[in-house]
């Protein structure tokens, strides 16, 4: 019993790094129908970055804030390549993404090298469920609830997020109001950068993060995003917990290097069972 | 305030609109009338600004907004939502004074916009339009797919609002009877040129006219036959 709360605990932390990951991906595809690929790019960047600026003796809070900003740039520079002319195909950009993740690899084997790296983050453990979890975990979970709270206010609440909304629910109305449909998904694209810095700076205290992390990183919070049909943040949200206590106790029980299979696994089973409505929805 | 000249524009190869010229006075409502793939929509966007001119030119003193062909409802947001950003232009998230204008939206407010019937969207869209309160109301199809009575009733909003607010229409309008009845003046469409224009009194008994709308399809006819671009 007291195995199963160890893997259930971790893997309800890890699933919500997946899901502020996933996040991103809704938050781009929402808006612009594009598949961000480089998605996981951006969290490796923000923990580069963010382990610099913490050598450089910048103080905690500064210098992960400063790195997840960065990141924010950085994806509206991969989205204004994505995105490139007015009608360029999603499926064209999701291949532009792929390789301004492999570009972004290089670039950053030769900024930092090839070393995992592991800033130093929140010390110490805190009891919970009889289980011990160490404290930086706890932070991913609650700084990943505090997001999605916040992106979900922001599209319901705002007029900015209305406007976001708007440009993918009808592009042609949205430009007939008025909306720059264009700038809109360079908004997505820096959220989601912010959303991926955000991942990166959480996650690599614990779990030490090289430059080709990425696509383990892309690919669970892809995960995730398709169990909320990319579009919706609170299934994306059920779905990386879901996918990181699935990994946790495959680990556990069978094998840790099934972890990335089990994610796609789970991707493969979620998309067979989402396809029957998606093709119901494409009847009507 | 709205000068069409000579305008040009193409989609491709294809011609839509092929050296068109129509001038508004503030205030002016004016129908455009003409058979399917004449333009008129490819116009009305022109105008707004959403298709370029290939040569030519369109200026406005004002502002536009659009009643869109097939209404074009952001469907799963909601009737509030989509009134709202359709003062995304000028900020204006104000929903009184449309609200007032057409009393029957406010208690669909909260209702999704892709589930209302069309008479309903209709009155979203224009709705819509009001919030950028534009100088020039551009409306295409004002009565596709609706009651008679809504007809009427959304007719009788446009009267309001053109005397009221002075506020300029361009409508284009399958019901030729109703666009006679609403604007004093017409111009006709026919293949991306303007083949008649003036007073509606006066096209109404015009033969062109009456050759296309009023029963003998001939010549509009012969005109689709020869317009229509392979999909
Ligand atoms: N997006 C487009 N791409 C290519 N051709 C187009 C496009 N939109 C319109 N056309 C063509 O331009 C011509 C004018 O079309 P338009 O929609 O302006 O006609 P319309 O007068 O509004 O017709 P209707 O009464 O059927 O609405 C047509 O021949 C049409 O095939
Ligand atoms: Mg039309």
């Amino acid at each position: 019993m007291k195995e199963f709360l160890t893997y259930l605990v971790t893997g309800i932390t890890l699933g919500a790094s997946f899901a502020l990951i996933g996040s991103g991906f809704v938050v781009v595809h929402r808006v612009t129908r594009i598949v961000n690929f480089a998605q996981g790019s951006f969290a490796i960047i923000a923990a580069m970055m963010a382990a610099s600026l913490l050598r450089g003796r910048l103080p905690h809070g500064l210098a992960e804030a400063a790195a997840v900003l960065v990141c924010g740039v950085v994806g509206a520079v991969v989205g204004w390549v994505a995105l490139g002319r007015r009608g360029t195909h999603p499926l064209i950009s999701l291949i532009v993404t792929l390789g301004l993740s492999m570009l972004v690899s290089a670039a950053i084997i030769l900024l930092w090298g090839q070393d995992p790296v592991s800033p130093p983050g929140l010390r110490g453990h805190v009891t919970l469920l009889g289980v011990d979890v160490e404290r930086q975990r706890l932070l991913v979970l609650l700084v990943t609830l505090l997001a999605f709270a916040a992106v979900a206010l922001f599209f319901s609440r705002t007029y900015l997020g209305k406007a976001l909304t708007a440009s993918a629910s009808n592009p042609y109305a949205a430009r007939l109001v008025g909306i720059d449909v264009r700038r809109m998904g360079l908004l997505a694209f820096a959220l989601a950068g912010v959303l991926g810095g955000l991942a990166g700076v959480l996650v690599a205290p614990s779990n030490a993060l090289s430059f080709s992390s990425d696509l383990a990183l892309a690919l669970s919070g892809f995960a995730a995003a398709v169990f909320g049909g990319l579009s919706s943040p609170g299934r994306t949200l059920v779905g990386g917990l879901v996918l990181g206590v699935a990994g946790q106790l495959t680990a556990g029980y069978l094998n840790g290097s099934y972890q990335t299979e089990v994610a796609l696994l789970l991707m493969l089973l979620i998309m067979i069972a989402r396809s029957r409505t998606f093709v119901a929805e494409e009847a009507k | 305030m709205l000068r069409i000249d000579d305008l040009v524009v193409r989609y491709g190869a294809a011609v839509a609109l092929d050296g068109v010229s129509l001038h508004l006075d503030a205030g002016e409502m004016v129908a455009l009338v003409g058979p399917n793939g004449a333009g008129k929509s490819t116009l009305l966007n022109a105008v707004s600004g959403l298709v370029p001119a290939a040569s030519g030119s369109v200026t406005c003193e004002g502002r536009i907004a659009q009643v869109p062909e097939g209404r074009q409802m952001f469907p799963d947001m909601t009737v509030e939502d989509n009134l709202v950003l359709g003062g995304w232009s000028i900020r204006n998230r104000d929903l009184s004074e449309v609200l007032d204008l057409l009393p029957d939206l406010v208690r669909l407010r909260k209702a999704k916009a892709g589930r209302l019937s069309g008479g309903q969207q209709q009155m979203v869209a224009i709705g819509r339009a009001l919030m950028a309160k534009p100088d020039l109301l551009a409306i295409d199809e004002l009565s596709l797919g609706l009651a008679p009575l809504v007809v009427a009733e959304l007719a009788e909003h446009l009267r309001f609002l053109n005397r009221d607010r002075g506020t300029a229409i361009l409508l284009v309008e399958q019901e030729v009877s109703l666009a006679f009845d609403l604007c004093p003046r017409t111009c006709v469409l026919e293949a991306g040129r303007v083949v008649a224009a003036g007073p509606s009194a006066e096209l109404a008994e015009s033969e062109a006219v009456r050759r296309a709308y009023f029963g003998d399809l001939g010549v509009a006819g012969e005109l689709r036959a020869d317009t229509e671009v392979p999909a």
